[in-house]
């Protein structure tokens, strides 16, 4: 039946493309991957996170490595970071972490800058080295608290009216 | 079911969308043979079939088929008591997306059991017995009414049940195409002893094949062979059986 | 004059029966669902009628709607100077909602009218009847082939949906404003995360393809059996759809932050 075959071939050709939209969707759109079960899980602390969120990327030199798996609050109430990397990846034991912003007003990622040292981390482990966010509003703060400290120094009187602010 | 068992109608209490359509029916239908349903329109004619088939359910009363009350069954019930039966729907009723050879092969596919081979064996000599051929792959939409009918015919009867109920199987036919069914029927009834009900309008088919007539009036229902009843002498059925001409005459309108 | 408060009444006990009757009639169809035979060759039919001749209106509407966020998206962002983030706002949007939600009602308004003047038309001629005499459970032959089919179709048509709004998206973004196309892509990929979004989707799509082959079935099985009452089954299709879908979207976002 001639009628018949054609349409199914049709019919499957349709389900094929909507699968292959929601495939697509999921994994290039969505980040979607199967997880390795051997990839690298750092974690780090930091004392100001900075609105960070779970999945952001962690990059090294720009190009994207892994992704943030959680945020908990530590026992000393700084924020413990779990990291899921390539596993691939070879870094030294004196690798940094710094919490950085895309553009001014972006999102957070983790840049990592790796060391020198020989010894590598393993799977588990600790990085060390942390650089929390900076918070646009404290770095604010300070510049404007600073430049009314540097006028005092040089003019009292003047800064009179300043330091009342 | 022997020819000795029949189909009967107690005291049916009927409302159909508000309107009382029977109040204490009771009919009898004999095995083995051909019983016709006559009447006027909108009477019931085809609720009566409905209620043997177990479609509709009465509000008071019994419908006996071979015994059983077909008004009270469970659905599993109903599906054996169904198995006897075969209905030819008026218009056909075959599903308009399948083909004709599909229609046909419906029930027995349905059933399981049987290889392709055995089915398309068993429909195509069916549809040879009810005259219908080259068809198979034709949509109910393409064939003509009379052969539409003849296919529905084909569809009820290929699992050879002991009880045929026809809705209307002539009403928009052609006179031949007519007593082609009406043989057609006829042949069925002879040759496999299957008990027949047929709801017609038509009194001169009637008067032909019938074993046995229930006449549907206004008030009340007639039984009894034809001959019977074309001599009964209650009011409402020699009106119904008058020539139509005569009628209007006495009436002053002609 | 019929008292306005006992028609309220009225209403509301017919409403009640209505639900009740359709939950019945679900749990019909979950029972032949889950029995012989599987009926598969109707299956593939239904899939090419509700979701093959479905393709050219939602992808032209999918590409319409992700123009139209392109070119909106981009009046908007533009004052704020993110208009970088274009990719992200037209995806994030037809992903989380206009995705599932028109995907859903274009669905009622073409296939799901569809099922119910059909199931409708074959009461108006008797053919489930016929069935019933052949000891043919209509539920199993007629309806559960439409009822899964509109189940499955609906998560289909909506991936499919909103890769064309993507595209759309794109296609006025960074072909017709200019837009830089890298980050498009990039912004999109950036903020639709897996399992917050996609997954969500896929799963108000799939709760959509549910109500939906259950009402455009229920409304066609039980239709008067006149060429009004086909009439009547059909748009009370749509209407009901349509409602039941906005509905269920709105309590999803509302109680599970979906």
């Amino acid at each position: 039946m001639n009628r018949s075959s054609v349409r199914d071939f049709v019919v499957g050709l349709f389900v094929l493309a909507g699968i292959a939209a929601i495939v697509y969707l999921s994994i290039s759109i969505g980040g979607l991957t199967w997880h390795k079960a051997g990839g690298l899980k750092l974690s780090a602390a930091f004392d100001e996170t900075g609105g960070l969120s779970v999945r952001a990327p962690v990059v090294i030199a720009g190009v994207r490595v892994g992704e943030i798996a959680t945020i908990s609050l530590q026992n000393d109430y700084r924020a413990k970071v779990d990291l899921e990397l390539d596993p691939t990846l070879k870094l030294p034991t004196d690798t940094t972490a710094s919490i950085v912003t895309a553009g001014v007003l972006g999102d957070r990622y983790i840049e990592l800058q790796p060391g020198g040292d020989e010894k590598l981390l393993k799977s588990g482990e600790r990085i060390t080295f942390t650089e929390s966010a900076v918070i646009l509003e404290r770095l604010i703060g300070q510049l404007v608290y600073g430049s009314a400290k540097r006028s005092t120094t040089n003019n009292p009187a003047a800064t009179e009216p300043a330091k009342t602010k | 079911m022997g020819s000795g068992s029949y189909i009967a109608l107690e005291n049916i209490r009927m409302a159909y969308g508000g309107r009382r359509v029977f109040d204490a029916l009771s009919c009898r239908f004999p095995g083995g043979k051909i019983s016709v349903i006559l009447g006027g329109s909108g009477l019931g004619k085809s609720t009566i079939l409905r209620l043997i088939g177990g479609l509709v359910r009465p509000q008071g009363g019994r419908v006996v088929v071979d015994g059983e009350d077909v008004s009270r069954l469970s659905p599993r019930g109903l599906k054996t008591v169904r198995r006897k039966l075969g209905m030819m729907f008026q218009g056909g009723a075959l599903l308009d997306s399948y083909t004709v050879f599909d229609n046909v092969a419906l029930p027995l596919r349905e059933q399981g059991g049987l290889s392709e081979k055995a089915i398309a064996e068993a429909v195509h000599e069916i549809l040879k017995a009810v005259g219908v051929s080259d068809a198979d792959d034709l949509l109910p939409g393409e064939i003509s009414g009379g052969m539409l009918r003849r296919v529905a015919l084909a569809r009820a009867i290929i699992r050879k049940p002991d009880v045929l109920l026809c809705d209307e199987p002539f009403s928009g036919l052609d006179p031949v195409a007519i007593r082609r069914i009406e043989a057609l029927l006829v042949q069925i009834n002879r040759r496999l002893g299957m008990t027949m009900i047929v709801v017609s309008h038509d009194i001169h088919s009637m008067m032909r094949m019938a074993d046995h007539v229930v006449l549907v009036l206004a008030s009340h229902v007639l039984e009894g062979s034809p001959g019977q009843l074309r001599q009964n002498e209650d009011a409402e059925a020699v009106e119904f059986f008058s020539d139509d001409l005569e009628c209007y005459q006495k009436q002053g309108a002609v | 004059m019929v008292n306005p408060v006992s028609q309220v009444g009225y209403k509301a006990v017919q409403l009640t029966q209505d639900l009740g009757s359709m939950a019945a009639f679900a749990v019909d169809i979950v029972r032949t669902s889950l029995t012989r035979p599987v009926r598969f060759a109707a299956f593939a039919r239904e899939i090419y009628k509700l979701g093959v001749l479905s393709l050219p209106i939602i992808c032209v509407c999918g590409l319409t709607v992700g123009m139209v966020m392109g070119l909106q998206g981009h009046h908007t962002l533009v004052r704020f100077g993110a208009q970088r983030s274009l990719g992200a706002v037209v995806g994030l949007s037809l992903i989380r909602e206009l995705g599932p939600v028109l995907t859903a009602l274009l669905v009622a308004g073409r296939a799901g009218s569809a099922t119910a003047a059909e199931i409708g038309a074959m009461v108006a001629t008797e053919q489930l009847n016929g069935l019933r005499m052949l000891s043919i459970d209509p539920v199993s032959l007629v309806v559960k082939p439409r009822a899964v089919g509109m189940l499955f179709v609906t998560p289909l048509l909506t991936g499919l949906f909103i890769v064309c709004g993507l595209y759309g998206g794109y296609l006025v973004g960074v072909g017709l404003l200019h837009g830089d196309p890298g980050s498009y892509m990039s912004s999109l990929r950036a903020v639709v995360d897996f399992h917050n979004d996609i997954e969500c989707c896929m799963l108000k799509s799939t709760v959509f393809g549910l109500l939906l082959g259950l009402i455009a079935t229920y409304r066609g099985y039980t239709s008067a059996p006149t060429s009004q009452g086909v009439s009547a089954a059909t748009t009370s299709c749509v209407v009901i759809s349509s409602v039941t879908v906005l509905l269920t979207d709105y309590l999803a976002s509302a109680l599970w932050g979906v």
